[in-house]
C-alpha cells in the first residue's frame, strides 16, 4: 500500500482496515501524531488528507484519498510556519501532548477562513481536547496566526 | 539505596517522626552532604561540580530531576541554575537523571503534616523541618503537591553559584589571578584583560578542586532571568510535532503490548483463553501480568485488537459493585468508628448549634479519571544484566526499585530514563503501568517492548480521585456567620496511595480534610471532624487532592451561611479572614471585579471562592449567563499569591489551566460504578472543559507573601465552588453535586 506523506512516498504491508494513525506511529515512526482516545474524540491524532483535518484514527488504510500532511508537513523547528510561530508566540502548550493536532486543526480552519471569530474558533477547534486547559492561549494565538497570515 | 517498604525503614520513620527532642541526633544525619551522584561514570577532563550540573568539554547539562508533566517545571529547574551559573540554559541539556538521594523532596514529606500551610508558627515549622530530614533519608523523590519550586529554589541556585564559583577558581588557577578579579558571563569566565575562557574548556580544571559551596544567592533585584517574561525551553518542540514523550519512544527490533485488566480493579482472574488472540495477525505472545493479560504484537494495532479477542474469566474484587452501595458506605461512615481526625475544633459548636436555628447541607464529590492525554506507557529492555526504562514518570525510585523487585538485580543495573508527560494531573504518582511493562519485556529478555495502555483501559483502571461527601451544619446571627461545622466523609487517600508506592505515615489522614480544616477563618465557633470511610476500590492523587473536594464542600457551605445571614459573599469572607496574605488577595479579586455584590443584573450571576492550598491562598470571582442553551461562565477573574514569581508566563498557564481543570469536571464528570466496572470509558462520556465553554481569564499574582510555593494546583480547589455560588446568585438553584450537568445545562 502507497502513502504520501510530507510529499514523500511511503509502501506499507498493513491490513486495510488498521487506522492511519497506527501506520504512521508504529510503522514510520512518525510520533508527532498522537493517539489519545481511538474514537474521534480528542483530536490528538489530527493530520490533513488534501489539505482537510481529519482525525487519523478513524480513516482506514484502504480509505486514504489523497495527500497526508503531518505537522511537520507544515513547518519545522527551523522553518516554522505561521501558525506554529504564533503557538511559540503565545507560549500555549503546556504538556503539549493535543497541540499538533491542535495546530493541524487550527491550519485547516485558517485555510478556510482567514478572519475568523472566537465563535469560528470555538466552532471549529472544540472536537480538539487539551486537558491542560490551555484553551484561552490557543484561542489567542489562532488570531494572532490569522492576522500574520493575512499580512503575509 | 534500601527500599521504603522495609521493616527496619518503616520503624525508623515512626520513631523519628515521634521523637521532636530528636532533632539533635537526626540532625548529625541528615547534615551529612549527600553523595553527588554524577561523580560516578565521569570521564577524565569531565566534572560534575554538584548533583545538577555536569560540564564537559563538549557541553553542559543540567540535572533537571522533577518530572515536567506540563506544569513547565523543566524549564524552570534549568533557569534557577542558569540564574547563578550565567549560561543560556537553552544551550544547555537537560537531563531528569537517575533516582537519588540527592534528588530528595521534603516539602511534599512537610506538607503531609496536620498543620495548615498558612501556620508558621514554632511547632509546624519545627516538624516540617524534621519531616523534610526524614524525606531526605529516605529519598522520597516525588513530583507532586506543587512542591518544585518550594522545594528546589534555592539548592538549584545554590548548585549554579557553585558551578559558577568553581569555574572562575579553576581559570584562576589557570591565568595566575585571584578569583575576585574574574567574572562570568553567557557560559565563559572572562579574565580582567576581557579574555574569555569557556566552561567548557576549564572542565578538567574543575573536576581537580574541592567544589567551592561557600557561595552568596545574588538577591532578586539582580536577577537576569528568573521573574521576567522567557520562553519555555520546550515551547519550540511543543509547537512542532518534535517533543518525544514516554509513548514516542522508538528503539531499533521494539515489539508492541497493551494490557487488559480485570473490569473490576483488584480482582482476580478465574480463567483463560487466548487461543484466537494468538491466532490472529502480528501477534506474538499473550502473558499474565499484575491485574490481567498482555498482548504482545508487531504494532499496537494490533495489541489492542487482540485484547480484545482474549476470553478472560474475571473475579468480582471486594468492594461494592455499585455507585450507589459507595455512597451508602460513605454516608454509613459518619460515626465515631470510623472518625480519623478533627484538626479543626474552635469555638463551641455544640452549645451554638444547640442554641441557633440550625442550617444543614449535605454535599458530593464523584469519583474522577485524571485522563492525561498521553495514555499511560512504558518502554523496557530487560537484560540478564540490566534493565532500562523509559516512562513517564513522578516517581523514578519507586520505578526502579519495582524493576529491582521483578527482575532480581541490583538497583545499579535499572535505568530510569524519565521522559515528558503529555499531562498526569497525579496519575503518575503511581507505577502500575510501569509494573506491567516491566513484567511483559521480562517475558522476552534482550527485546525492547512498548506497553500502551488503551483509553479505555486508562479511564477505567485509574486510581481515581476518591468519592467524597460531606455534611455541613451551622448557625447565622446578627447578619453575621457564627458556627461552621463540616464533617468530611471519605475512604483514605493516604492510605491508598501512600500503601500502594511507599509506606502509611503515622497519625490522622491529613488530606481527607485539606482544604476545610486548614482554612484561615476566623469563626467564632468553627469545626471539621474527617470519618475515613472503609477502603472501596483504590484511589489516587488527583490535582489537588482532598481540598479538590474539601473546598466546595467548605467554601459551598460558607456560601449558604454567609446567604443566610443576609452578608455580602465577598464582605463576609474579609471579615472571617484570620490570614493577611489571604485579606490581600480576596481584596485583589474584589478590586479586579470591581466587586459590588453578587446581583450582577438580570439572567446573570456572579460567585466567589477562596482557598488556601499548598501554601497559596486564592480567591477566584465567576460571572455566568443564562443563555436558551444553558448557563455560559462568561469571566473568571483569579487572585493569588505564591510570593516569589520565578516564571510569569507559565504561572499565569498555570492558574487558568488549572481553573479550567476545576471547573470542567465540576460541570462535566464523573465515573459512576456498576458490576464493579466504570461506566465512562472513553472522552464521549468524560469531557473535562472544551473550548466552546472556556471563559475569559483574568489572573493577578500579588508577589507579597515572603514565600515561593508553586502553582500547579492551587487554583483547581476554588473554581468548582465559584462556579455553583454563581449559579446560585443567578437562579437560585444550590448545586451540592458535582457535576453540575447532573442539575443544570451548560451551554
Amino acid at each position: 500500500m502507497d502513502l504520501t506523506i510530507n510529499g514523500t512516498n511511503h509502501t506499507v504491508d498493513l491490513p486495510d482496515d488498521m487506522p492511519l494513525l497506527w501506520a504512521l506511529r508504529d510503522t514510520l515512526n512518525i510520533t508527532s501524531v498522537k493517539y489519545g482516545c481511538g474514537i474521534a474524540q480528542c483530536g490528538a491524532c489530527t493530520v490533513h488528507i488534501d489539505g482537510e483535518a481529519v482525525r487519523s484514527c478513524q480513516v482506514a488504510l484502504a480509505d486514504v484519498w489523497g495527500q497526508i500532511t503531518t505537522i511537520e508537513g507544515l513547518g519545522t523547528p527551523d522553518a516554522l510556519h505561521a501558525i506554529q510561530a504564533a503557538w511559540i508566540d503565545q507560549q500555549v502548550a503546556q504538556c503539549g501532548y493535543c497541540q499538533s493536532g491542535q495546530i493541524m486543526q487550527a491550519a485547516d480552519l485558517l485555510a478556510r477562513n482567514p478572519e475568523p471569530t472566537d465563535n469560528d474558533i470555538d466552532a471549529a477547534m472544540s472536537g480538539n481536547l487539551c486537558r491542560c486547559g490551555t484553551y484561552p492561549r490557543i484561542r489567542a494565538a489562532v488570531h494572532a496566526a490569522a492576522s500574520a497570515m493575512r499580512e503575509a | 539505596m534500601g527500599r521504603p517498604r522495609t521493616i527496619a525503614r518503616r520503624s525508623f520513620l515512626i520513631g523519628s517522626a515521634a521523637i521532636l527532642g530528636g532533632v539533635a541526633f537526626g540532625a548529625y544525619f541528615v547534615i551529612r552532604p549527600t553523595p553527588n551522584p554524577l561523580l560516578e561514570g565521569l570521564a577524565q577532563g569531565e566534572a560534575a561540580l554538584t548533583p545538577f550540573v555536569k560540564i564537559t568539554p563538549n557541553g553542559i547539562t543540567l540535572i533537571v530531576p522533577r518530572a515536567d508533566v506540563g506544569q513547565g517545571i523543566a524549564s524552570t529547574q534549568a533557569m534557577l541554575i542558569a540564574e547563578e551559573l550565567d549560561i543560556d540554559p537553552a544551550t544547555a541539556t537537560l537531563d531528569p537523571g537517575q533516582p537519588h538521594q540527592a534528588y530528595f523532596n521534603a516539602a511534599v514529606a512537610a506538607e503531609s503534616m496536620p498543620f495548615a500551610g498558612w501556620d508558621h508558627g514554632f511547632v509546624a515549622s519545627t516538624v516540617r523541618d524534621l519531616m523534610g530530614h526524614v524525606a531526605r533519608l529516605t529519598s522520597s523523590q516525588f513530583t507532586g503537591g506543587s512542591s518544585s519550586v518550594a522545594d528546589l529554589h534555592e539548592t538549584l541556585r545554590m548548585a549554579g553559584a557553585t558551578a559558577r564559583e568553581t569555574l572562575k577558581a579553576a581559570a584562576a588557577a589557570r591565568a595566575g589571578v585571584p578569583s575576585a578579579d574574574l567574572r562570568t558571563e553567557d557560559g565563559h569566565v572572562v579574565l580582567p584583560d576581557g579574555t574569555r575562557i569557556p566552561y567548557t574548556d576549564l572542565a578538567a580544571e574543575a573536576a581537580a578542586i574541592k567544589p567551592i559551596t561557600d557561595v552568596t544567592l545574588r538577591p532578586a533585584s539582580e536577577w537576569t532571568r528568573l521573574g521576567k517574561p522567557y520562553q519555555r525551553l520546550d515551547i519550540v518542540a511543543k509547537s512542532t510535532g518534535t517533543q518525544d514523550y514516554g509513548i514516542d519512544m522508538v528503539l531499533p527490533g521494539m515489539l508492541h503490548a497493551t494490557v487488559r485488566a480485570n473490569p473490576g480493579r483488584g480482582g482476580a482472574m478465574a480463567g483463560y483463553n487466548a487461543d484466537a488472540a494468538l491466532a490472529m495477525q502480528g501477534v506474538r505472545s499473550v502473558v499474565k501480568v499484575d491485574e490481567g493479560l498482555a498482548v504482545i504484537a508487531d504494532n499496537t494495532w494490533f495489541a489492542f485488537q487482540a485484547a480484545q479477542a482474549l476470553e478472560v474469566s474475571w473475579l468480582p474484587p471486594d468492594y461494592p459493585a455499585s455507585s450507589a452501595e459507595m455512597w451508602q458506605a460513605l454516608t454509613d461512615a459518619r460515626t465515631d468508628e470510623f472518625r480519623n481526625s478533627r484538626l479543626r475544633d474552635d469555638g463551641d459548636v455544640e452549645t451554638t448549634l444547640s442554641e441557633a436555628t440550625v442550617i444543614e447541607a449535605e454535599y458530593r464529590a464523584p469519583f474522577l479519571a485524571h485522563a492525561a492525554l498521553e495514555p499511560l506507557c512504558a518502554t523496557v529492555l530487560v537484560e540478564p544484566d540490566k534493565v532500562e526504562i523509559w516512562t513517564s514518570t513522578q516517581i523514578p525510585a519507586v520505578v526502579r526499585d519495582a524493576a529491582v523487585e521483578i527482575t532480581g538485580l541490583d538497583p545499579s543495573q535499572v535505568t530510569v530514563h524519565a521522559l515528558p508527560a503529555g499531562g498526569s494531573f497525579g496519575r503518575r504518582l503511581d507505577h502500575d503501568y510501569v509494573v506491567q511493562a516491566i513484567q511483559i519485556a521480562a517475558s522476552m529478555p534482550g527485546t525492547p517492548i512498548k506497553t500502551t495502555w488503551s483509553r479505555e483501559e486508562d479511564m477505567t483502571h485509574d486510581y481515581p480521585r476518591p468519592l467524597h461527601m460531606a455534611v455541613g451544619r451551622g448557625a447565622v446571627g446578627n447578619g453575621r456567620v457564627l458556627a461552621h461545622d463540616l464533617d468530611s466523609i471519605s475512604p483514605s487517600l493516604v492510605s491508598s496511595w501512600f500503601g500502594r508506592i511507599f509506606i502509611v505515615p503515622p497519625g490522622p489522614d491529613t488530606m481527607l480534610v485539606w482544604g476545610a480544616f486548614d482554612q484561615p477563618y476566623a469563626i467564632p465557633n468553627y469545626r471539621v471532624t474527617g470519618y475515613a470511610a472503609p477502603p472501596l476500590m483504590p484511589v489516587g492523587s488527583w490535582r489537588s487532592p482532598g481540598a479538590c473536594s474539601n473546598s466546595f464542600f467548605h467554601e459551598s457551605f460558607l456560601s449558604e451561611l454567609i446567604h443566610a445571614a443576609g452578608a455580602d459573599p465577598l464582605e463576609e469572607r474579609l471579615r472571617l479572614i484570620a490570614d493577611a496574605d489571604s485579606r490581600r488577595v480576596l481584596e485583589a479579586v474584589g478590586a479586579m471585579s470591581n466587586w459590588s455584590g453578587a446581583d450582577i443584573g438580570p439572567g446573570r450571576g456572579r460567585g466567589i471562592a477562596f482557598a488556601h492550598t499548598h501554601g497559596v491562598p486564592v480567591a477566584e470571582v465567576i460571572d455566568v449567563t443564562i443563555t436558551d442553551r444553558g448557563i455560559r461562565i462568561d469571566e473568571v477573574w483569579i487572585a493569588a499569591d505564591c510570593g516569589t514569581v520565578f516564571d510569569p508566563v507559565n504561572a499565569e498557564a498555570q492558574l487558568t489551566g488549572a481553573a479550567i481543570f476545576g471547573l470542567g469536571h465540576a460541570m462535566n464528570c464523573e465515573l459512576t460504578y456498576e458490576n464493579h466496572a466504570v461506566q465512562q470509558t472513553n472522552f464521549h462520556a468524560f469531557e473535562g472543559m472544551r473550548l466552546h465553554q472556556t471563559p475569559r481569564f483574568h489572573t493577578q499574582l500579588l508577589g507579597l507573601a515572603e514565600r515561593v510555593r508553586g502553582l500547579g494546583e492551587p487554583a483547581t480547589a476554588p473554581a468548582a465552588p465559584a462556579l455553583a455560588d454563581a449559579i446560585f446568585a443567578a437562579t437560585g438553584q444550590r448545586l451540592r453535586e458535582m457535576p453540575f450537568s447532573k442539575s443544570v445545562d451548560f451551554a
